[in-house]
């Protein structure tokens, strides 16, 4: 019994780690794309990563046919929700961002960037976005073009962010 | 002026391009280590909570077959027919 306990344990971490090798560099990306943390500097989007794998880890003998891939996304998407709705910062312009979000997405609220890189970045369908954000896709929709329009206004600086935003510090 | 389509595969392409995070070399075995944590507290959860099932229904039981509440109670209201 042990020792099949052991086998089953060890076949599942040999799987597991083939799985975050493979995937890891796209999770960590979209992580940190999440965060709005510089590239070099994720501690946020580390952790987040590693929780959601672990949720995976978890759950590995019970996917059933589901992506491990999907899964995580999805853990990932619903730790960072809760946990941006825990330190809920409003954004307000003018006042100086948090230190550490100095990303790409920085300009963008959570929301927004929870969203843009769910629907861009990892491509998933309008549907499964607004079920995994629990919004009506009507309004996924609309915060996605607003994201979009918000990237787009602003050219990217992600390196120095030497101007920032001259139009929104008033 | 460009279409929306364009405008989201710029953004698209702005997310995809640009330095990618370097991935540290612990994190599979740092999930799996957290993840075995996460089965082993939900193991112990789910076998306190059979438990707890368990030690309720014995009581009930224990209570049921010693206060036997299905039984009526002998009637005090009716005198005894007796003297006729």
């Amino acid at each position: 019994m042990r020792e099949r306990h052991s086998t089953r344990h060890r076949r599942r971490t040999r799987e597991f780690e083939a799985f975050v090798a493979g995937a890891g560099g796209r999770l960590l990306h979209a992580a940190t794309l999440l965060t709005a943390e510089p590239v070099d500097a994720n501690p946020r989007a580390r952790r987040l990563l590693t929780s959601a794998l672990a949720e995976t880890y978890a759950r590995w003998h019970r996917l059933r046919g589901e992506d491990p891939y999907d899964r995580t996304r999805q853990e990932l998407a619903a730790r960072f929700a809760r946990a941006a709705w825990r330190h809920h910062r409003p954004a307000v312009p003018g006042l100086p961002r948090p230190a550490a979000e100095t990303g790409l997405l920085a300009r963008l609220t959570p929301q927004e960037r929870l969203i843009l890189v769910l629907r861009l970045y990892e491509g998933v369908a309008e549907e499964q976005t607004a079920a995994t954000v629990g919004l009506p896709v009507d309004r996924v929709r609309a915060i996605c073009t607003r994201a979009v329009t918000a990237m787009r206004s602003t050219p990217p600086a992600p390196p120095a962010p030497a101007a920032p935003a001259p139009e929104v510090a008033t | 002026m460009s279409t929306p389509d364009r405008k989201t595969a710029e953004v698209r392409h702005l997310l995809e391009s640009g330095a990618h995070p370097v991935v540290p070399a612990e994190l599979a075995y740092r999930a799996a280590e957290l993840g075995l944590r996460m089965l082993h507290r939900r193991r112990i959860v789910r076998r306190l909570m059979w438990l707890l099932l368990a030690a309720a229904v014995i009581v009930f039981v224990v209570w049921a077959a010693t206060v036997q509440p299905w039984v009526a109670p002998p009637s005090t209201v009716t005198p005894p027919v007796d003297g006729l």
